[in-house]
């Protein structure tokens, strides 16, 4: 089945990328679109059916075949499934078959291809996306996940530059590719590191040697380092490149210049999460990385802030919600820094869900306002394309944060975003002791309300502003573009709500469900803020994950419901060694039990946070729409620093790209030019009078003919003595 | 088949002397014999040489097929092949109908044309199976005159200029080699290639003109091979001939250049440096190292600001090759094996891509990167060959290009972290040369009044990249069909390098205690 999930794409892609001038485009489409969906279902039934104690360590292996061999070095492909694959299994083939089937929609027509054929081939690009990003989550090696790893990149580039006639897709597309490829080089790095340390790139064989070595130092580079910690900044430094996070982001949002479906499919919900699958994925290292996991919190954070302020300003609709996808993708890094790996997984997958819908609905609105992208010249568009429309509400509604708060009935009730941005906020308080990344966090959901809110107030609510033809024009979406929506608000109402336990309950449920194993710490009645370092040395009690599946969920439903009341609590702490299960989290990592802890104020912050956002941008745009422009104004230095996102690219472009140019073209010119040649030249001055008047003869053949018969003797002598000299 | 070696190596000379012989006349007629004979030639040369791989043991790390016959002035007529040489000398009988197939539109002295690249295919041959020093050396050397010649007659405006060039640096360098060989075979008394190879050359460390030597004589001779070598690699900084000579050489010889007579460095420092000089070869394997990391980040900026195609390409192919005579000379078998699969895969994609500037050469006669643009509205499956085979040369995983980076850049993190670490920009800026590229050519609209009725690629076009295709994507997922053949002769050669330079470093401690 899994061998199905993952090869169903390289068939549709293969088979529709080749084969459409023989089956005809619309037989290519349906084609590919069939398999992504054969795809999910399974993937869905592979999640649900999934139960981690059956296996030992928690995951299943099917080898394909062999792949690089050399020495010690020893890799194949193979289907690694686990509960972290089954997650990625059903995000990716989930979002990729609902964009699939989106796309017959707005790919329809297409003005930047008047004549050509172009819908085979976006397709085809699609599924071979979906089978690369499938590669990369099942992999069961480092190698084989870098294969994924650069084939995403491969289709993103594709993708980005789909419209090649268009000189910013061309070069958003390169740009997108190094970028990533930066991110890349501290990846190979960290892979390099990690044969040298284990003398394996299997992931089983690292997890299980992690303890042994964790106090080793290596030499890299000028000095010795802790081999962990080395290992796990290179790891996160190609997490960094791939998942947008600061310093190598610069390429998300040109790479906006691609379809709105690929915008959807890659830039918000899969691709980019593949960093933070990274990080919860060598979870064992990065456990015993206090350092690296620190800065992994601090980039997060920072991340998330510098995103959310960029997004604030923004008038391109697909800009905001990619700025809107970084500052997410902070939140999941700060979850994932922490050890709340499942938190980060939980915020992961939900948020495939609600930002997929918010691309979509956003294609939608383009589509209908035919490819206009700039929100100012929107307005008043909830009467032309109500059901867009609301898919784009609750997409909203989701993202902001929209719930009950304190209100707990088992699980928390709220939308999907709700429930895991605000599990990443009390595990950042939890984490940090209510220090900077909490802080970040909070403010960043402000400003995520604020832009939320900002978009649609502009583009739904108001007067229609900008051409008026276009206004007249605009159009709902045919219902191959609407049901997609559909459905993936149903993700984004309930995913939050409905798989809560199983991320972000406590350890026991979390490790149940991830096939870790786990103990209890104790019964400390009343007690509820008992320090956990004390209690983890008491556990001693290693609970079955067998034993509870079948029989006593009830009462434990029962003591979870109970956690709120902080009344004979039982709490549990993960107990596993590394390797057991699909995330490691140390013994003494209490991020997740703590976080149920936090105080009241912690809880509410981020509805708070939200409402605020929520009226400051009700007041500027419904209110007082003329507030914005003159805050512009009379702000301008702050305004035009966020308008152009902090001066990223005009910064690199100085400091990186123009250098490079200028250093290469120094290094042809007097390099390779005056020096060497120069010098090389200098020395043969006496020989080269000699050779050109010999070269003048060249040409007129007499050489010609008698270096032929000097080769040609020499091949004669060759032969007649490998014919006639015989044996000894 | 006793002489299947003898047999394989030369079929295309043979085909070459009925063509100078018999052939006669330039019209029409006599150049459409004079290109199918020589692709009969070169496509019987490679089912012979298939036989060479099916009779190939890869568990005999030893030389197999091994023909030794007496020959002139008591030298010895000697082939053989062992799992470093056999697929360098498949890459070559794979390639050469390949190369003729795309002179097939050549109409200048087509029959001289196809017999210098027969007689080269022969010498070329001779280079990987010779196993006599002197055999080795006159193939080696030989192959330079049809070269020079391919590049002088046929070549562009300033051929002349670039074949002397090319000739210049790689006969000079190999003058030098010429002096340590018969240093050596004082030394030895040999010219046999295996008996030589586990000979015990001096290790001695002497003064020579106040300069004190460290491994002695290993290291005068190793110096000396080097110095052709490093030339025919090319590595930095003596490849300033290379791109010079692809600029001019016509489309087939630079494919044969960049392809194949690029390898003859990489085979000889596999075959001579490492067995026969291993302490010469510790000793200035951190110059090698060091070369090789500057030539990946130095070129690969030159590559950055080319204006010409052909010297673009042959800039990224020095840069590539520093990625060979890095893995080679870190002495581990993930370096041994990924030069070696460096090799043949860059074997197959930059002769591609030498071949995709050929085709649209053929077209609109330059290489100027700005006279092109938007292709991929006229040019549909161009555009497609083009971006598999930039996606391979970019190293992309599933391509055979990305095996040998990998694995060479994996071997020398093992051995020194600073070397790896400038090695592994490459990865960087090859994306960025590769793509720039790429976009200037291909993307874009077609606005350019000249380009607008190019014509897609032939069938005959299509049928020379199928097969390079077919090779770069198996190599680059089941990449175990090249390891299993030469890891068992790598990890003699590994062991054996390992087992003299261990012994001369207990010699030195014990010397020193």
């Amino acid at each position: 089945m899994e061998q199905i999930i993952l090869f169903a794409p390289l068939v549709g892609a293969v088979l529709g990328g080749f084969g459409w001038k023989v089956m005809g485009e619309a037989a290519a489409q349906w084609l590919t679109t069939g398999l992504l969906f054969l795809a999910a279902i399974l993937s869905w039934v592979v999640l649900l059916t999934f139960d981690p104690a059956a296996h030992e360590n928690g995951y299943y292996t099917a080898e394909i075949f062999r792949f690089i061999q050399s020495g010690t070095l020893d890799t194949s492909w193979a289907i690694r499934v686990d509960r972290l694959t089954a997650i990625m299994l059903v995000v990716i083939t989930s979002v990729s078959a609902l964009v699939h089937l989106y796309s017959f929609g707005y790919m329809a027509h297409d003005e930047n291809f008047p004549k050509t054929p172009y819908k085979a081939r976006f397709f085809a690009y699609l599924s071979f996306f979906t089978f690369a990003m499938l590669m990369l989550v099942t992999a069961d090696n480092l190698l084989q996940l870098f294969f994924g790893w650069e084939g995403v990149g491969v289709a993103s580039y594709l993708l980005i530059g789909f419209y090649y006639k268009k000189p910013s897709a061309n070069a958003a597309a390169i740009k997108a590719f190094v970028v990533n490829r930066v991110g890349d080089f501290g990846f190979l790095l960290g892979i390099f590191a990690i044969y040298l340390t284990f003398d394996s790139i299997q992931f089983a064989d690292i997890f299980a040697a992690v303890p042994e070595i964790s106090g080793d130092t290596m030499t890299f580079l000028w000095r010795d380092w802790s081999t962990v910690e080395v290992i796990a900044v290179l790891l996160f430094i190609g997490a960094m490149g791939k998942s947008a996070q600061l310093f190598l982001h610069t390429w998300l949002p040109d790479a906006m210049e691609g379809p709105t479906p690929v915008s959807a499919l890659i830039h918000a919900a899969t691709m980019v999460t593949a960093g933070v699958f990274l990080v919860c994925r060598m979870s064992p290292i990065m456990e015993f990385a206090p350092h690296a996991t620190d800065f992994i919190v601090f980039l997060g954070a920072t991340t998330a802030f510098v995103a959310a302020t960029i997004g604030l300003v923004q008038n391109d609709i697909k800009r905001v919600i990619a700025y809107s996808t970084m500052s997410q993708l902070g939140y999941m890094f700060v979850a994932a820094g922490l050890g709340a790996y499942s938190v980060a997984m939980f915020h992961l997958f939900t948020h495939a869900f609600f930002k997929a819908m918010l691309f979509l609905g956003a294609g939608s609105v383009i589509h209908g306002m035919h490819h206009e992208q700039d929100m100012r010249n929107y307005g008043g568009l909830r009467h032309k394309l109500p059901k867009t429309f609301w898919a784009m509400m609750i997409g909203t509604l989701a993202i902001t944060g929209v719930g009950i708060p304190l209100l707990y009935v088992g699980f928390p009730v709220g939308f999907a975003g709700f429930v895991s941005k605000d599990a990443i906020i009390e595990s950042a308080y939890a984490g940090t002791a209510g220090g900077y990344a909490f802080w970040m966090l909070v403010i960043a959901a402000l400003f995520t309300s604020f832009y939320s809110w900002r978009l649609m107030f502009l583009t739904f609510y108001g007067t229609p502003r900008g051409d008026k033809h276009t206004h007249e024009h605009a159009h709902e979406s045919p219902a191959i573009m609407l049901a997609p929506l559909a459905i993936l608000a149903v993700g984004a109402i309930f995913a939050g709500m409905v798989f809560y336990k199983p991320f972000f309950g406590n350890a026991k449920y979390v490790g149940q469900y991830f096939g870790v194993p786990y103990a209890e710490q104790g019964h400390d009645a009343g007690e509820a803020a008992t320090d956990h370092a004390e209690g983890a040395d008491t556990a001693d009690v290693v609970i079955d994950a067998e034993d509870l599946a079948d029989g006593d969920g009830t009462a434990e439903d029962a003591v979870v419901q109970g956690e709120d009341h902080s009344t004979a609590a039982t709490h549990y702490a993960f107990d596993g060694a590394p390797g057991e299960g699909a995330i490691y989290v140390a013994h003494d990592n209490t991020t997740l039990d703590d976080a149920h802890e936090v105080p009241i104020w912690v809880k509410l912050a981020p509805f708070i946070a939200m409402l605020l956002g929520f009226g400051t941008a009700y007041v500027f745009y419904i209110r007082k729409p003329d507030l914005p422009r003159t805050l512009a104004t009379h702000q301008a230095p702050v305004y035009n620093f966020l308008l152009n996102k902090w001066y990223f690219d005009e910064l690199y472009d100085v400091v990186f790209v123009r250098p490079a140019k200028r250093l290469g073209k120094f290094l042809w010119r007097r390099g390779d030019g005056a020096v060497i040649d120069g010098t090389i030249n200098g020395v043969a001055m006496g020989i080269i009078p000699t050779l050109t008047r010999f070269a003048g003869r060249a040409q007129s053949g007499y050489v010609f003919t008698y270096a032929f018969a000097m080769v040609i003797g020499i091949v004669v002598i060759l032969t007649y003595f490998s014919i006639t000299g015989g044996y000894e | 088949m006793d002489n299947l070696l003898s047999i394989t190596t030369f079929i295309p000379a043979i085909a070459a002397a009925i063509l100078a012989l018999f052939l006669r006349g330039d019209d029409e007629a006599a150049q459409r014999n004079a290109k199918w004979l020589a692709m009969a030639a070169t496509v019987m040369t490679f089912v012979v040489s298939l036989f060479i791989l099916t009779g190939f043991d890869a568990n005999d790390t030893g030389f197999q097929f091994v023909e030794d016959r007496d020959w002139i002035m008591g030298f010895n007529y000697k082939m053989g092949v062992d799992g470093i040489s056999v697929l360098f000398v498949m890459l070559t009988t794979f390639l050469m109908p390949l190369v003729i197939a795309s002179c097939w539109t050549v109409t200048t002295r087509v029959k001289e044309y196809m017999i210098a690249f027969l007689l080269l295919e022969t010498l070329m041959l001779g280079v990987f199976m010779a196993l006599d020093m002197v055999l080795f050396y006159l193939f080696f050397e030989a192959g330079l005159i049809p070269m020079f010649l391919i590049i002088g007659i046929w070549g562009g405006k300033d051929r002349i200029y670039a074949s002397f060039k090319f000739f210049l640096y790689t006969f000079l360098g190999s003058v030098l080699m010429l002096v340590a060989m018969v240093g050596m075979y004082a030394a030895a008394g040999t010219t046999d290639i295996p008996t030589l190879m586990t000979f015990d050359f001096g290790t001695d460390g002497f003064s020579l003109f106040g300069m004190q030597i460290v491994g002695g004589a290993q290291t005068l001779l190793w110096l000396a091979f080097f110095a052709s070598f490093a030339v025919k690699m090319p590595m930095w900084p003596v490849h300033t001939w290379l791109p010079d000579a692809h600029v001019q050489a016509p489309t087939a010889g630079s494919v044969v250049l960049a392809a194949i007579l690029l390898k003859m460095g990489g085979y000889g420092f596999l075959r001579f440096s490492l067995p026969m000089f291993p302490v010469g070869s510790e000793v200035m394997a951190p110059l090698v190292l060091w070369l090789s990391a500057i030539a990946i980040v130095y070129t690969s900026l030159v590559a950055l600001v080319q204006k010409d195609m052909k010297k673009l390409i042959a800039y990224s192919s020095v840069a590539h090759m520093g990625f060979v005579t890095m893995g080679i000379f870190t002495f581990n078998q993930q370096g041994l094996d990924g030069a070696i699969f460096q090799m043949l895969s860059h074997g197959f994609i930059s002769g591609a891509l030498f071949l995709c500037v050929g085709v649209i050469y053929d077209r609109m006669h330059t290489r100027e990167i700005d006279a092109y643009g938007g292709l991929v509205n006229r040019m549909p499956a161009y555009a497609l060959i083009f971006m598999f085979f930039t996606m391979a040369n970019v190293g992309l995983p599933g391509t055979s290009g990305f095996v040998g980076e990998f694995l060479t850049l994996l071997a020398v993190f093992q051995v020194n972290t600073w070397v790896a670490v400038v090695a592994t920009t490459g990865v960087i800026f090859s994306a960025a040369y590769a793509l720039w590229l790429y976009r200037r050519v291909v993307m874009g609209d077609l606005i350019k009044e000249s380009l607008k009725s190019i014509t897609d690629m032939t069938p005959r076009e299509r049928l020379i990249f199928a097969p390079l295709v077919a090779m770069t994507l198996l190599l680059g997922v089941y990449p175990s069909l090249v390891t299993d053949l030469i890891g068992p002769s790598v990890a003699v050669l590994v062991d054996q390098v390992e087992t003299a330079q261990a012994a001369y470093e207990a010699a030195t401690q014990m010397a020193q205690n």
